[in-house]
């Protein structure tokens, strides 16, 4: 892997977005001194000042509690508010592997340039460059910050902080405790937000969904809010908007989301204004526990730092029916090593997904499904002994016989692709601002780092990049760059928007239908896993788009949501996701349609090369696509924002 | 993956007996349902996602629970199975709980997590937002954005950080609490306050944490430590009951160095 080191300011006649809406706002000049300088030319509030400001977060996961301890800390006045009963439940409390940061501890030859490249490369060149460039620069400082608050990370013997390898990378570059790092580093950031609440300078309100942004004169000044508990509607007007909302992964039914994870709150700030990008860039994360039944409710992730010691394969013959240990070495098949020599079982997630597709495709699957391959841990166990493994791995092997009831450190594990990770999201400015003035959008709720892939451990990394270091000093930029009037939650604005989330909320339950809103969740995820997964075509996404039509309308007409909306109604709750879900479903497939090109984890059949790797389109293609709502009569308008690569050439992303 | 059939033909009956409370102001009781087509490869969770898709498509409100992310977690799964919280298994959480852990035939009761500290707001979910207000009041290592020192410029053993890390790993779910006879929360308390005096970063403010967050929990309710041990054998992560010993020392020990209690957060 060779770094392209040449550096160019800005082109000359750079082409333009297509909506003037879609400025960039990317600093010029040297690649390493655009942050800085960015930050330089901000506006500054003082600290007296800031008191006068009141910002509204949604969502407590690593972005939203970052970025309202912080904001807070700075002296904003904030407000937070999330569906769960406490900030600490939050999704990013799931996410286990680790950490990136381009610390370079290991002295393996790592560098902020490095982790850049990395990121801008395995996003297959549809990232924003400057954007990656200030993620892995303050990557080093979230490091240094979680450390502060006790986030008790792996250790080496000297006391020094350990590292391991991931995917799409040739260093040693992250983070991590244990299998739960996903857990600690919220807990740290939910701890620093609770110390806020503690002094009174957050407003915490847990129990409560954005159901509506209200924009006011052209600017985010508020939301309408469900108290869940008590079904009231809630009018919160603020100076600015930090929706921290997450992915949409849950569009398939089948994800490993966690079950209350939606694409609500940004699908409702896209219908008034907020453009939504490259919707159809999601990540398929190669090591999943298999589907075993009709009755599942979701999937379950194993970090993919097994692969780091677990090795990858299928039987050679189609329709093996031998047990794996009685499958002699000669006629197994490591295809990831076979394949990508130099990266192995540890190519990025996309890469390895499509493989394990393209095996069980050729009827080579394992387990009862035959939709399974191996990951299996008998030549790490010889190696090291089961205690070594057991420590790196030993929370994640027990979560798998839980579930499986079968023993890793005895049989290879059964793994299958599942939908993780969602890297399109609300279109933001570099100061992660919206097409929608004074709405911010943060971690995997935004479009901004991760291109067409991410790479593991890289969601941590941007969430926190985001609320800790990024969002403190950019909001500056529109608290005090724009003339912002008094807001009260009593005006007309906020007054109709509450009527609206009214009226949708008994449409929903007069509907009393035969169909429960899980059934049709359920269906519209089959749809879109079929047609809008791992392999594209023309014809599936056009299939795809008339299923979910229909879907919808029968939505409309059938579903079944009992109670009331005055206490807490899990169904209603649900009802309204699954009603946002099946409008965002069509415009996933839309974009997928549109995008004839096959990158990162968007793969269309129709684009790929004679060895089945993906093929990039850069003529036609090398730009975010950012979807316009107009009304509920026009269809929605795909703009573009072009991609400039001053540093990183765009180049064939290879493995092997 | 299809979301389609399973070829396990294997079916369980099981009986439930499920507490329904329409809010926090009612009288609740025991409703019963029969389940015969129940796959010993369900989680008990996925079992009651089966019987609320048929309560609803009877036009009949679901059991209100509560779940999120479903491997173990995050913490929101609650119930006290036949008088279990979190179930039968061994350091395991509710949405971990699969049926092929119980015998086909079965009856099964699920029950809110009680705890006069954490109100039923409706069937089984409960309200904990306690633990929240304890962890507000001293929690945390005050340390604002920006002002951290390099990682490494501070050594920490690896034995503390495993030992610190051994208590972070609390999900803060409240079964230590449901399954005490006194209902106390000092397992909850006692895995923060020894995750941060076992780090040098949660030295400075060692005294005032713990000192501040056992008052804390005092004001909330919850009931004394009588070392029943329940708390341990019903934590799904495993927190060891040595932290609550750990706690009482921290205590005596920023008693007896003059720790006056509360003290306003000037930071």
């Amino acid at each position: 892997m060779s770094a392209a080191h040449t550096e160019t300011s800005a082109r000359p006649g750079a082409p333009t977005p297509s909506s003037p809406k879609l400025d960039s706002k990317c600093p010029s000049g040297p690649m390493a001194e655009r942050w800085t300088r960015h930050k330089f030319d901000l506006k500054l509030i003082n600290p007296a000042n800031r008191r006068k400001f009141h910002v509204l977060v949604v969502g407590t996961g690593l972005a939203g509690a970052s970025a309202s301890a912080t904001l807070a800390e700075m002296g904003y006045r904030v407000t937070t508010m999330c569906i769960h009963d406490s900030p600490r439940r939050a999704h990013s409390i799931a996410a286990q592997g680790g950490i990136n940061a381009a610390k370079n501890y290991p002295n393996d030859g790592d560098s902020v340039h490095r982790l850049f490249y990395d990121t801008v490369k395995g996003g297959d060149f549809r990232a924003r460059e400057s954007n990656v460039h200030r993620l892995a620069e303050v990557s080093v400082r979230i490091i240094d910050q979680c450390v502060a608050q006790g986030v008790p990370f792996a250790r080496e013997y000297g006391g020094l902080l350990a590292n391991r390898s991931f995917g799409g990378a040739q260093v040693s570059r992250t983070f991590y405790a244990r299998g739960q790092t996903g857990q600690q580093l919220l807990l740290g950031a939910y701890s620093a937000l609770m110390r806020q609440v503690g002094a009174g300078r957050v407003k915490l309100l847990p129990r409560r969904e954005m159901l509506e942004l209200v924009v006011v004169d052209g600017v985010a000044r508020g939301v309408v809010a469900r108290h869940l508990v008590t079904g009231e509607l809630e009018r919160h007007a603020a100076d600015a908007v930090l929706l921290c909302t997450g992915g949409y992964g849950n569009v398939f039914f089948l994800s490993t989301n966690a079950k209350n994870s939606n694409v609500t709150a940004t699908w409702r700030a896209h219908k008034r204004g907020a453009f939504f990008a490259n919707p159809c860039f999601t990540q398929i994360h190669p090591t999943c526990i298999p589907v075993s039944g009709n009755y599942q409710a979701k999937l379950t992730l194993m970090s993919e730092s097994l692969r780091n010691d677990g090795r990858v394969w299928v039987p050679v013959k189609a329709g093996e029916t031998r047990s794996p240990e009685q499958i002699p070495e000669n006629e197994r098949d490591y295809f990831l090593e076979r394949k990508y020599p130099s990266f192995g079982n540890l190519v990025p997630r996309d890469v390895a997904s499509r493989n394990a597709k393209q095996v069980c495709d050729e009827g080579r699957g394992v387990g009862e499904t035959r939709m399974s391959v191996y990951l299996d841990f008998r030549d790490a166990i010889q190696r090291d002994g089961a205690p070594v493994i057991r420590a790196k791995y030993g929370n994640l092997f027990q979560m798998y016989e839980r579930i499986t009831g079968e023993d890793p450190y005895r049989v290879p594990m059964r793994i299958y692709p599942a939908v993780h990770y969602t890297m399109g999201g609300l279109w933001v400015d570099y100061n992660l601002e919206s097409t929608v003035p004074g709405l911010f959008v943060l971690g995997e709720a935004n479009f901004s780092d991760h291109g067409a892939n991410r790479l593991g451990a890289s969601a941590l990394m941007q969430g926190l990049a985001d609320g800790y270091f990024v969002i403190p000093s950019t909001i500056a930029a529109h608290l005090a760059g724009r003339k912002l009037g008094p807001v009260s939650p009593d005006q007309a604005e906020f007054r109709a928007a509450e009527q609206e989330v009214r009226e949708r909320t008994q449409k929903l339950l007069s509907i009393r239908g035969k169909r429960s809103v899980d059934s049709i969740h359920r269906e519209l995820g089959l749809t879109m896993w079929n047609h809008v997964g791992m392999a594209r075509t023309a014809a599936g996404l056009r299939t795809a788009i008339d299923q979910v039509r229909s879907l919808r309308a029968e939505f409309w007409e059938n579903v079944s949501v009992p109670g009331s909306g005055a206490d807490l109604n899990q169904s209603l709750e649900r009802a309204g996701r699954v009603a946002d879900l099946l409008e965002f479903g069509e415009l996933m497939a839309r974009d997928a349609l549109e995008r004839e090109e096959s990158c990162g984890g968007h793969f269309r059949e129709e684009h790929q090369t004679p060895d089945n790797e993906a093929k990039r389109d850069d003529e036609r293609f090398a730009h975010a696509a950012a979807w316009e709502y107009r009304g509920p009569s026009e269809p929605e308008v795909r703009q573009t924002e072009p991609l400039v690569f001053d540093v990183v050439h765009p180049s064939t992303r290879s493995y092997k | 993956m299809s979301h389609g059939s399973s070829s396990h033909d294997e079916r369980m009956k099981i009986t439930l007996h499920v507490w329904r409370q329409k809010d926090a102001a009612s009288a609740g009781g025991l409703e019963t349902h029969v389940m015969d087509d129940v796959s010993p490869h369900m989680s008990l969770l996925e079992m009651i996602d089966v019987l609320n898709d048929r309560l609803s498509t009877q036009g009949k409100e679901p059991v209100a629970f509560e779940s999120d992310c479903r491997e173990g977690i995050c913490g929101q799964c609650s119930l006290v199975i036949n008088g279990q919280a979190h179930g039968p298994d061994h350091e395991t959480t509710t949405c971990q709980l699969h049926m092929r852990r119980f015998a086909s035939g079965s009856s099964l009761t699920l029950e809110p997590f009680r705890a006069n500290a954490f109100p039923v707001i409706k069937d089984l979910v409960v309200d904990r937002s306690a633990f929240d207000r304890i962890i507000a009041a001293g929690g945390y290592v005050s340390v604002n954005t920006g002002s951290a020192p390099e990682a490494n410029a501070t050594l920490v053993p690896r034995d503390a950080a495993e030992l610190a890390m051994d208590a972070a790993a609390c999900i803060g779910c409240g079964a230590c609490v449901a399954a005490c006879p006194n209902a106390s929360a000092m397992l909850f308390v006692s895995a923060k306050v020894s995750h941060l005096a076992l780090l040098p970063q949660g030295a400075p403010e060692r005294e005032r944490r713990v000192v501040a967050m056992v008052e804390a929990m005092d004001r909330e309710g919850f009931g004394n430590c009588t070392n029943h041990f329940e708390c341990g054998a019903a934590c799904p992560k495993g927190i060891s009951v040595a932290n609550i010993a750990r706690l009482n020392r921290e205590y005596l020990r920023a008693i007896a160095k003059g720790q006056p209690g509360e003290v306003s957060d000037e930071a």
